[in-house]
């Protein structure tokens, strides 16, 4: 028989914010342990948590750029549980009224090769709640250490449908939630800083049926690659039970990446009563159709909007779009530009999806050099774009103008100045060199005559060599064409 | 004027205070010696910083000096229940639990008491997590009656209701889950404000039941109590429930006229086979007469749902509970056992010799009624029953200014008489319990005596923030009976 897989995602955000979810302590990644904590935090006597709005806003964002109803109230909730990692011993989460419901996210399938688009589908949300992190344990031999810095950082869970029907299809979803979050300035999502994590729901069913099995949860996917393997590796071994005509028991897997096996780590019998109710110490959330309306408004381009206007619009073949828009720093610094001149689109993607990302390739070990330090803004980019098209310096002398900006943070002009690259705008030798390259090239000149545009290439190295690489490209043109239809 | 300084009431060291007849290291010396001889009967104190409150009074003495008091209440002492947090105070909850935790933030009223110039003198005694209604709860010591030693003072706040009536402190502040102090401030004859669930900040408050605690003055004069009132009162923005509601000069509606008010007298408080003591339902009626004799008309109220009150309360309350002190588990602070074999049994051990009884009885009960299968049976129900509390309350409200009970069934009971029937002991909270179940303030004050000595209360209920009737009302009973200025003999 064949089978398909059915996938459902439950994937955490940590929210950007100053503060954290039920507190003013800061909340970020990196500090020494238990520092970013307070009377809140610690769950000591008498503290009460308050609502941080910065994690209100950022999630109805979420839900915004997925489509979802942004219902007028949600509400708060506690998740009794025992365990270290949270030190009031219960986990502030919203249980029945979630902020999102509903909605989906755009994905683009891997397409048959880096220069061809995949396949788009939008894979459909259940809901998206907000909650409290919880804080970090390290355990050794003896004792177990925690870490209460990570304790309350406002966590949006993102749950899917089981829409999903691969690993491919779970990749996609991530790196499109990935670019949609970091472009509206939501999350950073780094897997490795834990920013973003994932659990994903397994079953396999009959293609073509529509029932849903009985599945297992993977816990502990902490890389893309870890989600790519885990659901694979579990896909592989749901099938062999099956094969085995086995029967497949509801539990909780831990996905091990050493190994590359899922093993199990609890199963339904043990699945915890939570004993949920309204926390009484929290005052349900309304949000204003009018709040919601106006973080609507502010909400940046959605990435796939972006791309197919770029292609219809500036007529960017995938390659550029691919590159641009699903990079938000180079989309950004793109849209800077063209406000700065907005003439010449497809040369400023150009020179930002290969010379800049060649140059920040260039100037790190490893990887970018991240764009904040990259010291040419997008003005000044825009600025080169212009005086190319203007003439003022031919295209092919523009690359070395380009590193020197790159490096320094100048404006071209003066770089133009500095290496005498300016066209000379001397059309006398100009004419003069080109009569000189047809004179010495008759077959070409026939053939151009003939009718074979093409022919005309054949007179440019010559030119070039002669001109010392001087002469404007398009001007040669221009003058050959003048010269060759005399 | 009473001769000796720890006699007086708040506002009469005030306004020594602003006079220069004395300073405030004269009042704290004054209360100390009066705390060393009688408190070791008493043991409404669990802890007193003597060097500290002396520094915190020379302080207050030297700002006046400079002309740079802090407020009219600059150097005036008050003790706190020991579930109320100040910096570097204990913090005890009078529980193992907590014996040795320090607090290392303060409440917002601890705040606010600071910022007038109070001197934090000592902490009070109360049932273990505010969780009883006679103090013999305490995991420390009982505190006794100043009345009559051989009865309770009253709980949860016994502690402050009996350092108050005993002399040991000119007023103190309490918490109220469903009486706690009303309830102690009835027995112990002082006068004791519930505030509107909202009114007053609960950040620092160790939490028993968030959605019906709240922090109040008890006070030896209804101007005492309505004076602390506006000092602790207000909009928080470290706790959510607090309420951005207008604080009143509550101490203006101090002798305004009741004279055509309506007083309503809810029937099933009276009607009631609970065990309405008949010398309390006397001295009650005769304080409801009293309002009559003013020109209040007097009208008969039906609260139809009263009785599902007490039932209603021990789900919410214990539900919340068993929540909000799942954090004390000897992980971070407080008693850790030391016989633990691993990280469960550390749980189960720290938390099972650190609690009391009363404590882990409702902490099961409210586990059980959260319980999957059992939340729609106990606890949604249970919030559905407190809705139509609440809507008996808002009706009544509709025809009356303010309503008028007993505060307890019966006066001060003897110690030991309920310990082993906790629902006996349930029930002395019967005619409290609603009014932190609707969210509404209430008063309490002495209005008598019984045959055998012990003070009887009453309670007046008002509508949501109307804090300010229920003073008006209350100033106009104490001008006729000055019940609460009279003291035990110790």
């Amino acid at each position: 028989m064949e089978y398909e897989a059915v996938i459902g995602l439950e994937v955490h955000v940590q929210l950007k914010t100053e503060s954290k979810m039920f507190t003013t302590a800061r909340q970020g990644f990196g500090a020494s342990p238990n520092t970013y904590t307070d009377p809140v935090i610690m769950g000591l006597p008498g503290a009460l948590p308050v609502m941080n709005l910065q994690a209100i806003e950022q999630s109805v964002r979420v839900g915004l750029i997925c489509d979802s109803e942004i219902p007028e109230f949600c509400k708060w909730d506690r998740k009794n549980y025992f365990y270290p990692d949270s030190a009031k011993n219960y986990q502030i989460t919203q249980y029945d009224q979630p902020i999102c419901v509903g909605g989906e996210l755009e994905v683009e399938l891997t397409g048959p090769s880096r220069n061809v688009m995949g396949e788009h589908r939008k894979v459909k949300l259940t809901r998206a709640h907000l909650e409290e992190d919880v804080g970090k344990l390290t355990h050794f031999e003896r004792d177990s250490l925690v870490d209460y810095n990570r304790a309350g950082t406002p966590l949006l869970e993102i749950v899917t449908e089981p829409d999903i029907r691969s690993s491919e299809e779970a990749v996609a979803f991530l790196q499109s939630l990935r670019m949609h979050l970091t472009a509206a300035g939501i999350s950073d999502c780094d897997m490795e800083k834990g920013q973003m994590r994932c659990d994903a729901n397994v079953s396999l069913r009959p293609k073509g049926s529509d029932v849903l099995n009985t599945r297992t949860e993977m816990k502990n996917l902490n890389s893309i690659s870890g989600v790519k393997n885990a659901i694979e590796s579990e896909i592989r071994r749901q099938y062999r039970v099956y094969q085995k005509g086995g029967t497949i028991v509801q539990e909780t897997r831990r996905w091990d990446a050493d190994s590359g096996m899922t093993q199990s780590m609890r199963g339904k019998e043990d699945a915890h009563d939570y004993r949920y109710f309204p926390d009484p110490d929290l005052m349900p959330v309304r949000l204003p159709r009018e709040k919601v309306e106006s973080l609507r408004a502010e909400l940046p381009e959605r990435v796939f909007d972006q791309q197919r206007r770029y292609q219809e619009q500036y007529d960017f073949p995938y390659t550029l779009t691919s590159v641009i828009c699903f990079d938000f720093e180079l989309s950004r610094f793109f849209e800077t530009a063209m406000a700065s001149y907005g003439k010449n689109p497809k040369a400023l993607a150009n020179y930002i999806a290969n010379d800049l990302q060649r140059e920040r390739a260039q100037s790190e070990q490893d990887g970018l050099l991240p764009i904040i330090d990259v010291k040419m803004q997008p003005a000044q980019l825009a600025d080169l774009v212009r005086l190319v098209d203007e003439g003022v310096v031919a295209k092919h002398n523009a690359r070395e103008v380009f590193i020197e900006m790159f490096n320094t943070g100048r404006d071209p002009e003066p770089i133009i100045k500095e290496k005498g690259l300016a066209d000379d705008g001397d059309d006398g030798d100009l004419e003069a060199i080109c009569k000189d390259a047809i004179a010495g090239n008759a077959k070409a000149a026939e053939e151009f005559r003939g009718g074979q545009a093409k022919a005309i290439n054949s007179f440019m190295g010559p030119i070039m060599k002669a001109s010392k690489g001087k002469a404007n490209p398009q001007k040669v043109r221009e003058m050959l064409e003048k010269l060759l239809s005399e | 004027m009473p001769e000796a300084l720890y006699q007086q009431t708040a506002t009469e060291l005030q306004q020594g205070l602003q006079e220069g007849a004395f300073k405030s290291v004269d009042i704290v010396r004054s209360l100390l010696e009066r705390i060393d001889a009688v408190d070791g009967d008493i043991g409404a104190y669990l802890h007193i910083d003597k060097a500290d409150a002396l520094a915190q009074a020379e302080a207050a003495d030297a700002r006046r000096a400079g002309g740079k008091a802090l407020s009219d209440w600059d150097g005036v002492p008050i003790s706190l229940k020991d579930a109320i947090a100040v910096k570097g105070q204990p913090l005890t909850c009078a529980s193992r639990m907590l014996e040795n935790f320090v607090s290392p933030y303060d409440s917002t009223v601890a705040s606010k008491l600071k910022d007038a110039g109070c001197v934090l003198l000592g902490r009070l005694n109360m049932d273990e997590f505010a969780m009883g209604s006679s103090t013999e709860n305490s995991a420390v010591k009982p505190t006794l009656n100043p009345w009559n030693k051989e009865c309770i003072p009253g709980g949860s706040s016994g502690g402050s209701a009996a350092s108050v009536a005993a002399l040991e402190c000119p007023w103190s502040l309490g918490s109220d889950t469903g009486g706690s102090i009303r309830q102690p401030a009835s027995h112990c004859g002082v006068v004791g404000i519930k505030p509107t669930y909202g009114r007053v900040s609960r950040w620092g408050l160790a939490a028993f039941a968030s959605s019906l605690d709240q922090i109040g003055p008890l006070a030896r004069s209804v101007e005492d109590a309505a004076a602390l009132l506006e000092l602790i009162s207000g909009k928080d923005n470290r706790d959510s429930t607090s309420v951005p509601e207008p604080v009143p000069a509550f101490r203006k509606a101090l002798g305004q006229p009741v004279k055509g008010l309506k007083v309503g007298l809810p029937k099933q408080y009276f009607d009631n086979s609970e065990g309405l003591d008949p010398e309390v339902r006397e001295a009650v009626m005769a304080a409801a007469r009293h309002f009559e004799s003013e020109g209040c008309e007097l009208v008969e109220v039906d609260l139809p749902h009263a009785d599902l009150a007490v039932p209603v309360y021990y789900i919410v309350a214990t539900a919340e509970a068993s929540s909000n002190l799942g954090r004390y588990d000897g992980v971070r602070y407080g008693y850790r056992s030391a016989n633990a074999s691993d990280a469960i049994d550390l749980y189960y051990k720290s938390r099972g010799e650190g609690f009391g009884e009363e404590v882990k009885r409702r902490i099961m009960l409210g586990t059980y009624v959260l319980s999957s299968g059992y939340y729609d049976a106990y606890y949604l129900k249970a919030q559905k029953a407190r809705s139509l509390i609440r809507s008996d309350f808002a009706k009544a409200f509709e025809q009356v200014d303010v309503l008028l009970a007993p505060t307890a069934p019966t006066p001060a009971f003897r110690r030991g008489e309920n310990t082993e029937d906790p629902l006996a002991m349930y029930l002395a909270d019967i005619f409290t319990i609603p009014a932190n179940l609707a969210g509404i303030p209430g008063i309490s004050l002495p209005c008598g005596f019984s045959k055998s000595g012990l003070p009887i209360g009453f309670q007046l209920l008002g509508k949501s923030f109307d804090e300010a009737s229920l003073l008006r009302f209350a100033s106009n009973f104490e001008a006729a009976h000055s019940f609460a200025r009279q003291s035990p003999e110790l």
